[in-house]
């Protein structure tokens, strides 16, 4: 039997399934070897006996796979936005990039910020081998005023609360959000940051930003910001998670929370990890993001918090901006760089194995997120769902965003060539593998 | 065809000491053209220029225009109130129709730092920065150069002090990079609020006390101060300014030697400045704006007049 497992649009069924030959990766079973995997049914057979012969047989010598993985922090833009990026490109983006999970942000026009807005996105992704973990917003229209109906929210699945693309602004409401959700189970995602001083600021605050002559975002606004996060989740016990950590700053007062055992997680971005502010020097809109690009102290603080666990998430703030709007001048486009294709990548060519080993690595991306949001982790064990990321660690290809399946274009990382792409995925009784085609 | 390293002026940023050496030179030879009776050439005849003003500056587009008139330039002008959306349509499709409309040389004024580099990137139209925001303002640095160096005869080691608010200023950057690249010395003098960060790593000194900046420089630039800082906090009041940063006749005696002092204009006289002193002998504020015409002149002849001399 032939089946072509390469289809994005319309993904086929995982049913009868032998992936061979592959460096299978479980870090947390203490699994690193090569074994054949069967799906059958959408269910794990680690090392079978024997290959059923009615078995599709992909061929994946060289390549490894891991439990799938996680991004926390990714913007879907539907509704309101369906332009730039929908519930659908999305998760096929996901997919194209490695991931089986995201968890994606509430602020959407109208925002989710209730029950029956996030449950529509819910069953707008229920037919695609992605899992989509909706972020409420914290508050009514993210306004940042009203809490949302948090119980109820909790109640149909969700994990995080935030105004992400803004701060909780109001202490008292940041105070409150974080000690609601808590009750729940959930915790408040913040976007770190002090409207007051960024307000206005295009890039960094710094050496370029006075070159270019655009109004600066200074790094201390988003590291107050964390410190008052801090002080709430020691004060409350609650927990709280900061997003997309950018400044050095930051990452110290987080590695401080962590020692004095304070419920604080945090996530890091690609391009916080991999670029600086330097980069924004033609005008070039792609590198216009929220929290900018920073500076190399910045960057190399985070790349050491991500690999000591300071920062427990390697996420992408996959944010899709349409052609038009970021073809704009510098001060007036949008904030946001796209980043689901990009991710794995990027990880494999920057990170693994020259500063983590790839069971780190999966700590913050497979593991870390989704306990974060207190997600089903994923194993390769007998037995359990299939839930898999497949990866050509070896190959070499240059990034070209017109061949990205995300509706939209902005990415900072356009014409890099990276070493390590994402072959497939394997979720929710789905496969999804680039030049899947059964022998 | 340039006789510069430069297809474009979107500022001093990449120009190199021979290149602005170049500009000076070449306008003083304009400044010839515009002492004579008939004060026109014929060096840009059959060269389209549009003056594409998105943000109202009577002076610099008047400026530009005379300019391109003198060298006998077919103009356009096409000014928008706002930024480019205000009329709906994008700073992009702008270009387009520019470029649809076979223009040659097109000189720029937009708030938007960057804007003419967005233009330069997606034109094939010689593109002249007529200051982009906070960003360069090219011409008015050299302009400011080519006065100081008419009074001193070079920069090199020339001590310049710029007065005022750096960070709002589109005057200061141009100013201060021009200034390096000439071997000046360069002092900022402004409340700290109105200092950019890091502006140290041009290799300039700060200070906040004018009457000692005054004491060490040959040269006072001072810069208009916007009123609505002041609403946004940046400095406390307008008299306290006016105490602490404004140029008077009192604090201009205590300087060891004469001073020279620009303005870049408009001034808001009694705040940055007093009237005495901006119609003393030391002012050459008068002299920037003829300049003006010069440098504009010499900047559009060696973009888009100039033939390569022959090898
Ligand atoms: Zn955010």
């Amino acid at each position: 039997m032939q089946r072509n497992y390469s289809n994005f649009e319309d993904p086929a069924r995982a049913r009868n399934l032998i992936l061979e030959g592959a460096r299978v990766v479980d870090p947390r079973l203490k699994l690193d070897a090569a074994v054949n995997l069967h799906v059958h049914d959408g269910i794990l057979t680690v090392a079978p006996a024997d290959v059923p012969a009615d078995a599709d047989v992909i061929d994946l010598r060289g390549h490894i796979i891991t439990p799938g993985w996680f991004d926390l922090h990714v913007h879907l833009r539907e509704p309101g936005r369906e332009v730039a990026e929908t519930v659908e490109s999305g998760c096929q983006a996901a997919m194209n990039g490695g991931f089986t999970g995201v968890a994606c942000m509430p602020n959407t026009d109208p925002p989710l910020d209730d029950v029956g807005r996030v449950q529509w996105v819910m069953e707008k992704a229920a037919k695609w081998p992605v899992d989509v973990s909706v972020i409420a917003a914290a508050t009514r229209e993210r306004a940042g005023k009203e809490l949302v109906d948090m119980s109820e929210l909790v109640e149909v699945g969700v994990r995080g609360f935030s105004d992400d693309g803004a701060p909780i602004r109001n202490t008292a409401v940041l105070r409150h959000a974080m000690e609601y959700a808590n009750m729940l189970g959930a915790r408040v995602f913040q976007h770190a940051d002090d409207p007051d001083l960024s307000s206005g600021g295009a890039m960094n605050e710094g050496e370029w930003s006075t070159r270019l002559g655009l109004p600066g975002i200074p790094s201390v606004g988003e590291t107050a910001d964390v410190l008052r996060c801090i002080l709430l989740a020691e004060y409350t016990g609650a927990a709280v998670h900061i997003c997309h950590v950018s400044t050095k700053d930051s990452v110290q007062w987080i590695r401080w929370a962590k020692e004095h055992k304070l419920p604080v997680t945090a996530e890091v971005c690609p391009h916080h990890l991999f670029q600086t502010e330097e980069s924004c020097k033609d005008f070039d809109t792609d590198y216009k993001m929220s929290p900018p690009l920073r500076t190399e102290a910045d960057r190399m603080a985070c790349l050491a918090g991500l690999v000591d666990g300071t920062l427990d998430a390697y996420c992408t703030d996959h944010a899709p901006h349409s052609w038009e709007v970021k073809m704009q001048e510098f001060d007036v486009a949008p904030f946001g760089v796209v980043g689901l294709e990009t991710a794995l990548g990027l990880a494999f060519t920057h990170l693994v194995p020259n500063v983590m080993d790839l069971a780190a690595l999966l700590e913050r991306t497979v593991y870390g997120p989704r306990e974060i949001l207190q997600q089903p982790i994923p194993q390769i064990a007998n037995g359990a769902p299939a839930n898999l990321t497949i990866i050509d660690p070896k190959a070499v290809w240059t990034v070209d965003p017109a061949k990205f399946r995300s509706r939209s274009r902005n990415s900072s990382f356009k014409g890099m060539t990276l070493k390590g792409s994402a072959r497939g995925i394997v979720n929710r009784g789905f496969a999804v593998i680039k030049n899947g085609r059964s022998a | 065809m340039s006789l510069l390293a430069h297809k474009h002026m979107l500022g001093l940023v990449d120009y190199s000491e021979q290149e602005i050496t170049m500009i000076l030179d070449t306008a003083m030879r304009m400044k010839d053209i515009l002492d004579r009776p008939v004060k026109k050439v014929p060096t840009l005849r059959g060269v389209t220029v549009v003056n594409l003003f998105f943000e109202a500056s009577t002076r610099t587009r008047i400026s530009f225009e005379l300019a391109e008139k003198r060298l006998s330039a077919d103009t356009l002008n096409f000014s928008a109130s706002g930024s480019s959306l205000s009329k709906g349509e994008t700073l992009l499709d702008t270009a387009l129709n520019i470029e649809a409309m076979k223009i040659d040389v097109v000189v720029m004024r937009h708030k938007s730092p960057g804007s003419p580099h967005f233009l330069a990137r997606h034109l094939d139209s010689v593109i002249v920065n007529a200051g982009d925001g906070t960003h360069e303002h090219p011409t008015q640095a050299l302009l400011d150069m080519l006065t100081l160096r008419e009074k001193f005869g070079t920069l090199k080691g020339l001590r310049v002090c710029l007065v005022g608010d750096i960070s709002h200023s589109r005057v200061a950057l141009s100013n201060i990079i021009g200034l390096k690249t000439m071997g000046a010395n360069v002092t900022l003098c402004a409340p700290a609020t109105l200092i950019p960060r890091d502006v140290q790593k041009f290799g300039v000194d700060i200070t906040h006390n004018l009457d000692e900046a005054i004491q060490n420089c040959d040269a006072l630039n001072i810069l208009r101060i916007q009123l609505e800082r002041q609403t946004a906090g940046l400095f406390p009041s307008l008299r306290e300014y006016q105490k602490y940063f404004g140029l008077t006749r009192e604090r201009l005696a205590k300087a060891s030697s004469p001073l020279t002092i620009l303005h870049p204009g408009p001034m808001n006289r009694g705040v940055e400045i007093t009237s005495d002193v901006a119609d003393s002998e030391h002012s050459v504020i008068l002299q920037q704006v003829t300049n003006g015409v010069a440098v504009r002149m010499a900047v559009l002849y060696l973009l888009a007049g100039a033939q390569p001399q022959p090898a």
